[in-house]
């Protein structure tokens, strides 16, 4: 696999370009919907909840809710916007009459989706710092789990992209992937004590545990051996998600 | 920079094919293109023309053979033949909500230009290809013919060696594709070698010296316009209104055997078409709308691709 910094980069401008021009219509309802969901699920409920593993409803939420926001800027990206780019606006066809490669155009197109989540899961973070709910210093060791959210599900997006026959596919993505991570990920409830071990197991295997998880024993100083086995989660199962879409995407666009 | 081999050729290709499953779309093809000459592919529809041209700039591997750009297998270096070339896709590929300027920029990065060296490209550009009048303009707004323009200028933006134009005119008016026929031409003098592919033969006849006719995935003819034309007919044409029925006795095949028909429209080749002219105003009447022309490429294209024309009745 031959990729250049350089051309990675240029694939990443040129969408950074077009984001610029329109953000507005773009970053607005990604960034409303975690803050909706803070409101009236850690606010709202979160009023008949007295706590939650020692803390107030909100602060339990708040870490998670972090994660959501950075998967959701990810999904979004490699999803729809891979999808139109790669069939409708021919976009990559026409980076390939340049020097760059189908391996240059993932890693770009993964590095602007690491960008979005930075930018979801960073504005919701400013948000819940408002608000509060983040610790300090603590809470700022989470700030690299957005990154590293950004980085699994665009690896994970990227994958059904590239194989998904039709557009249409995407909403099973959306509500039956990641709605059921959203919820059962130890995002709403501490799911070690709601859940049985053979569903403990498998949410174990679901990758929004892990970020979460991390996200939250950062804001509560409590990371452990356990944040490990996390991070060789997400940085394994994306290494080998990417190269599988790498060799994908060289099938696709050089066929 | 490297030069070209001694045979002074910018493209070689050697023997290749490609079938995509059971298909074999080009099937043994050998092509030498010439630095600094204008090449056209003609051919009808899927006749491999597009696939040729991946095959060139190494976006598509071929199944056998090999094809060498600027003295550079492509199976071994596609990236540095592609920073030395430029390609116009069948369809223009731009980013709609942005300026012409925006489009040029973002290409110019894809051919690793950057700051004052990037702003100064894109001036020219603009200039070069007359798009200063719809600056700022987000590209969706822009006539067909403009879009044209800038996607052309977006392959230039490296400066390229050979210039690679995928259909550049179809679906424009004449007066866009004459202008852009001038800055092709205007580009070829500067010294840039140019193959494009083609279904209007007026286009190949201006621009190229030399012209493969493709069918079926290989190539049926090649050669210069004029030469094609004296090879495979002659000089002129006599065009009338002529029932197959009585084609024979009007004009009977010793007078010439080179002809095709087109529903009532016969066409007839001959280096001198005034004696057909005369017998067919003697013997049809005005209604038949002789008229004699010079031969085009179409009539040679017509008479290797196109069969289809004489069952067309």
């Amino acid at each position: 696999m031959r990729v250049s910094a350089t051309y990675a980069v240029a694939v990443w401008q040129r969408n950074l370009a077009m984001y610029a021009r329109t953000w507005k219509l773009n970053l607005l309802p990604n960034f409303f919907e975690p803050v909706f969901y803070l409101a009236a699920i850690g606010i709202g409920v979160g009023a008949y909840i007295s706590e939650m593993r020692g803390m107030s409803y909100a602060e339990f939420l708040a870490p998670g809710l972090v994660c959501v926001a950075a998967m959701n800027g990810a999904s979004y990206e490699v999803t729809y916007n891979i999808y139109v780019r790669l069939v409708f606006d021919k976009v990559y066809d026409a980076m390939m009459t340049s020097p760059i490669t189908a391996e240059d155009i993932l890693a770009g197109e993964l590095l602007w989706a690491m960008t979005r989540s930075c930018l979801y899961g960073g504005i919701f973070f400013v948000v819940i710092t408002g608000f509060g709910l983040a610790p300090m210093p603590g809470s700022l060791l989470a700030l690299a789990v957005i990154p590293l959210t950004g980085l699994l599900f665009a690896a994970i997006g990227v994958s059904f992209t590239l194989r998904v026959p039709s557009m249409d596919l995407f909403s099973f993505y959306f509500t039956l992937f990641l709605t059921p991570l959203f919820l059962f990920s130890d995002v709403f409830f501490p799911i070690e004590e709601r859940l049985t071990g053979f569903w403990l197991a498998i949410a174990e295997v679901l990758p929004l545990l892990h970020p979460v998880r991390l996200a939250r024993d950062a804001f509560q100083g409590t990371l452990g051996w356990v944040a490990l086995w996390d991070l060789a989660y997400i940085l394994g199962v994306s290494a080998v998600l990417l190269r599988w879409s790498a060799g994908a995407v060289r099938e696709r666009l050089t066929s | 920079m490297a030069q070209a081999p001694a045979s002074g050729s910018v493209i070689e290709v050697r023997n290749v094919t490609k079938r995509f499953g059971e298909k074999t779309v080009i099937n043994g093809v050998d092509l030498d293109l010439p630095r600094g000459g204008c090449f056209g592919l003609l051919g009808p529809n899927g006749a491999g023309k597009t696939t040729m041209l991946r095959m060139i700039y190494g976006v598509t591997e071929p199944s056998a053979g090999s094809i060498s750009v600027f003295g550079i297998n492509i199976a071994d270096d596609a990236r540095s033949v592609r920073q030395r070339l430029g390609v116009t896709l069948q369809e223009n590929a731009l980013v709609e909500p942005l300026s012409p300027e925006d489009n040029l920029r973002i290409f110019g990065r894809y051919h690793r230009l950057s700051g004052a060296a990037l702003e100064s490209r894109v001036d020219e550009m603009m200039d070069f290809l007359g798009l200063r009048s719809h600056a700022g303009m987000p590209v969706k707004a822009l006539s067909g013919g403009y879009q044209r323009r800038l996607a052309i200028a977006m392959s230039l933006m490296n400066k390229p060696e050979l210039l690679i134009l995928d259909e550049p005119t179809t679906g424009l008016d004449p007066a866009i594709r004459q202008a852009l026929w001038e800055k092709i031409r205007e580009l070829q003098r500067g010294g840039t070698t140019i193959l494009l592919t083609t279904h209007y033969m007026d286009e190949a006849e201006r621009l190229c010296e030399q012209v493969a006719v493709f069918a079926e995935g290989k190539i049926e003819t090649i050669g210069a316009p004029r030469e094609l034309i004296e090879k495979h007919l002659a000089r002129e044409t006599l065009e009338v209104d002529c029932e197959a029925s009585c084609e024979d006795e009007i004009f009977p095949q010793q007078l010439t055997p080179l002809r095709m028909r087109s529903g009532r429209r016969l066409m007839l080749y001959t280096e001198d078409a005034s004696g057909l002219l005369a017998r067919a105003h003697a013997a049809l009447d005005d209604k038949a709308r002789p008229t004699v022309r010079p031969t085009n490429l179409e009539d040679v294209f017509l008479s290797i691709t196109g069969t289809n024309i004489e069952e067309g009745a």
